[in-house]
């Protein structure tokens, strides 16, 4: 097998494609470096001179305002240039193809490639062709990983539980098309926890999920029961009639999560979700707002983590 | 040209023979022999095989010839020792007129290297919608129909073009895949699809394509040819069917007999193959099938794909690898693994697919033609764009090294390859 | 080469310290070494505003080339800098360029009325304008050493010479 494509070859990060894969150290170096840059996001000048004079390119293939907005963000308070290029409605459509895309804005003197794609592996393309001083990081391919958002759900664990060697994790709805839940699969994984639960129908996990180190539950009273965290996934539009679903009132009655549902899990379990929540479909408006929950926060944690991934990156 | 190949081992899986002797070419045929030669070969170290027969390599031609042409492809059959070739319908536009299928032999021919055997679309287009007028196709000179990697969905069709054909005692050769349960599929659906994110192709796609094909088999008498095996239980409803003496034969892509999902690495796009690479547990069913013989021959499915078509996210790839240069390496490494003889391992592809073709070759015996490989079965072949003659590098071997090197192709008693 | 007591300078420098000590005064440790002087000076000197630790990990010069340090600690200043005679506290005054990057950290804090820096030793080698204004000992070390301050687990400091390690 190939080295990790991730690495370069002092086994630092030079890109960062997927959390499976990225030794411990590397994962904790990016989550202490993201608890520094919580404080920056508390300051009033909230921005670090780091990245001065270096450019962000935002390439998302696929449409998604919340993850590049949170990227711009980062990417500015790191005081990069960012050029946000929304390649769903350009060149894609004229079809130039991927690499020529790049190899373009590469010509433009690019630093930072910040990457979504609909196609699983697209950003592992990308690096395996840009410059060596290039840096790819991957805001999402198809279904394969979301790093940056698997990350910021570790660091919120983090932050709320601290310790991850003794947390009973669920993560809830459709495992099969969620690129965030593989990602925070592998991270929880490697950093200890002794469970990872997944809960839903058969038809929206995927084939031998089991092997990612997993316990499969269909159940949610029984997948819930005891819990620390909850981690609720979204159910995509197209999802949520055909042949994997019946309705989105089916799937809220038996996977949406309830009061009455979160009463099985710990008595102190935090509920996250990735967002943007569809309430009365994956979760319950009182759950949602309600004291277990955490999903805001998140949000703010998702700025730091991204400036620490790109300020590490940028840096090897 | 009168040809004396001295001192080579000789190799024919047909009848057995396996020694070193002299061999005599006369009038593109194997001949007696005889004093005055016009050329002669020094095969010591060499073994003398009759030349390889390959089931499934695509030409290109007509309609890719951006991906690779008649020329640079029947240069790679030379230089991979294949003397004889079926190449699937799947050409823009389809093999399902007869001026097609004649065009492309009489271009083949002019470049008088490998014999080709154009494969008709059973279906107009391939759209599985239509029969094609087999009968003419027949007569331009089509050897058996297919659907190459295209599907009959609507198994009524299917089973009116199994009677059809079987009326006429044409062979189909059909891959055995759900086109409903493929579809969307990028990749063997299993654990390594799971990690990568991959939409998959379950195996069950393939068995009960396969259990339908079989059946139909058995309800019209069709000469059915399965072609290119990917799972275990395949290789077991094979077993079943032949035991019941079901007139059916199927084969095995090289790739899928030394490779699998775990191969896909990084989204190897090179490892993008239809069927897909399946689980390490079916790629050592269908090497042990193919060496008990429930499988019958292996076949590159030789799949030029331009570097533009690859250089893609492995779902948005195109599927295929370049295979003729590698049929013999392969073959021999898996012939190895099995512990088969040589002359085993060379039947597979060799006497096996010529049956199968239902053409004379794949053998050495006097009066026969004088398609032969020579080759050298332990000088290392590295596997780069510079060495492969094809138009097509795509190959997931790259950077590998094998052995097996062909140094004389002969077709019709004229060598038309050595190294 | 015999270093000075560590502990002593510590002593001396609060002795120094101590009258300079105002109602607007604050003092500000820099990751690692003047963290531990700080911690040590703050109470002796009894600041009343509580004491801040600054990691200028995101304000170095050499990021371009060497990267992110590895395990950069949170700044914490717990008091409003505007205003404030701030004391700078570092272990060790080389190049400069650690207070360089400080100073232009803390300017993202606010404004303060005035910044000394308090160092335990100033080793020469400066590259940039820049001098401490209370300094426990000055010392000359050849170049291709470091000179650090450690801390051993009962709490005490003594400074160390050791060669630099290579970049």
């Amino acid at each position: 097998m190939q080295r990790n494509p991730q690495l370069n070859a002092n086994g630092e990060l030079q890109h960062l494609l997927s959390i499976e894969g990225l030794p411990r150290e590397v994962l904790l170096q990016i989550l202490d470096t993201a608890e520094s840059f919580a404080g920056v996001t508390e300051r009033e000048v909230k921005k670090v001179p780091l990245l001065r004079g270096k450019s962000v390119f935002n390439l998302f293939f696929e449409p998604s305002t919340r993850t590049r907005t949170t990227f711009e963000i980062a990417a500015k308070r790191l005081s990069a240039d960012v050029i946000n290029l929304n390649i769903a409605v350009s060149s894609a459509t004229k079809g130039e193809s991927l690499l020529d895309t790049v190899a373009n804005l590469s010509a433009m003197q690019a630093d930072v490639f910040v990457v979504r794609h609909a196609s699983s592996g697209a950003p592992f393309l990308i690096a395996r062709h840009v410059k060596p001083h290039e840096h790819v990081v991957n805001a999402g391919d198809g279904r394969h990983a979301h790093p940056t958002q698997g990350l910021l759900d570790l660091f919120t664990i983090r932050h709320y539980k601290k310790d991850f060697t003794r947390l009973t994790v669920a993560i809830v709805g459709d495992i099969l098309h969620s690129r965030v839940a593989r990602s925070l699969i592998h991270g929880l994984t490697t950093l200890g926890a002794p469970e990872v639960r997944v809960i839903g129908p058969q038809t929206l996990l995927p084939t031998g999920v089991e092997a990612l180190g997993v316990r499969v539950f269909h159940d949610m009273a029984e997948g819930l029961r005891g819990v620390d965290v909850v981690v609720m996934l979204r159910l995509q539009n197209e999802r949520m009639r055909g042949a994997l679903l019946p309705s989105a009132q089916e799937f809220f009655k038996h996977y949406g999560l309830t009061e009455e549902k979160l009463a099985a899990a710990a008595k102190d379990a935090i509920v996250m979700h990735p967002g943007p929540m569809n309430r009365g479909v994956e979760i319950d408006s009182a759950v949602a707002d309600g004291p277990h929950s955490v999903i805001l926060p998140q949000v703010t944690f998702g700025i730091a983590v991204r400036m620490a991934v790109m300020s590490i990156v940028a840096g090897n | 040209m009168r040809i004396h190949i001295k001192n080579g081992r000789v190799v024919d899986p047909a009848s057995g023979r396996d020694g070193v002797a002299d061999l005599f070419v006369s009038d593109g045929k194997i001949a007696e022999e005889f004093s005055r030669a016009d050329r002669v070969i020094d095969a010591k170290g060499l073994v003398v095989s009759p030349g390889f027969i390959d089931l499934a390599a695509r030409l290109r031609e007509p309609g890719y010839e951006y991906k690779a042409t008649l020329d640079s492809e029947m240069a790679a059959a030379a230089a991979g020792g294949v003397t004889s070739l079926a190449c699937p319908p799947d050409t823009d536009p389809p093999l399902d007129e007869p001026g097609l299928v004649d065009m492309l032999r009489r271009r083949a021919k002019a470049l008088a290297k490998a014999r080709v055997h154009p494969l008709g679309a059973l279906t107009v287009k391939l759209k599985g919608e239509a029969l094609t007028e087999m009968g003419q196709l027949t007569d331009a000179g089509c050897v058996a129909f297919s659907q190459a990697n295209a599907f009959i969905a609507d198994t009524q069709v299917l089973w009116r073009a199994m009677q059809y054909a079987a009326t006429f005692g044409y062979a189909v050769w059909l891959r055995a895949e759900d086109a409903w349960l493929a579809r969307d599929g990028v990749a063997h659906d299993g654990e390594m699809a799971t990690r990568l994110g991959l939409p998959g192709i379950p195996s069950f796609a393939e068995t009960i394509a396969l259990g339908t094909l079989l059946e139909l088999a058995r309800a019209t008498g069709a000469r059915l040819h399965v072609c290119r095996l990917s799972t275990a239980g395949a290789v077991e409803l094979i077993r079943r069917a032949k035991a019941e003496k079901l007139p059916v034969t199927c084969d095995v892509g090289i790739h899928h007999l030394h490779l699998c999902d775990v191969d896909l690495g990084y989204f190897d796009s090179h490892c993008r193959l239809d069927p897909p690479l399946r689980s390490q547990r079916d790629r050592d069913a269908l090497a042990r099938g193919a060496a008990e013989g429930v499988i019958d021959c292996l076949v590159s499915d030789h799949t030029p794909v331009d570097e533009d078509r690859k250089h893609l996210p492995f779902g948005e790839a195109e599927a295929g690898a370049t295979g003729l240069e590698l049929l013999l390496p392969l073959a021999l490494k898996w012939g190895e693994a099995q512990k088969l003889p040589l002359a085993a391992t060379l039947a597979r592809i060799t006497s096996h697919p010529g049956a199968i073709l239902g053409v004379r070759a794949g053998r050495i015996a006097l009066g026969e033609a004088a398609d032969l490989a020579l080759f050298d079965p332990r000088a290392p072949l590295r596997v780069s764009p510079e060495t492969l003659k094809s138009q097509g590098k795509n190959t997931p071997f790259l950077g590998y090294e094998l052995s097996g090197k062909v140094r004389y192709t002969l077709v019709d008693g004229n060598v038309v390859y050595e190294a | 080469m015999k270093l000075p007591d560590a502990e002593k300078l510590c002593e001396e420098l609060a002795r120094e310290l101590e009258p300079r000590i105002g109602p607007k005064s604050a003092m500000i440790g820099l990751y690692t070494g003047g963290a531990w002087l700080a911690e040590r000076l703050h109470p002796m000197l009894g600041v009343h505003a509580p004491l801040g630790l600054m990691d200028i990990a995101f304000y170095r010069d050499d990021y371009h080339a060497r990267g992110l340090q590895h395990d950069p600690k949170r700044t914490k200043i717990p008091f409003d800098v505007n205003g404030r005679d701030l004391l700078l506290v570092d272990d060790v005054l080389y190049t400069g360029r650690t207070v360089r990057a400080a100073m232009n950290e803390l300017f993202d804090y606010g404004r303060p009325q005035s910044i000394s820096l308090v160092v335990l030793a100033d080793r020469g080698g400066r590259q940039l304008p820049i001098c401490a204004q209370h300094c426990g000992a000055r010392l000359e070390v050849p170049a291709g050493m470091r000179l650090s301050l450690k801390r051993d687990p009962a709490g005490r400091l003594a400074l160390v010479l050791e060669p630099e390690r290579a970049a």
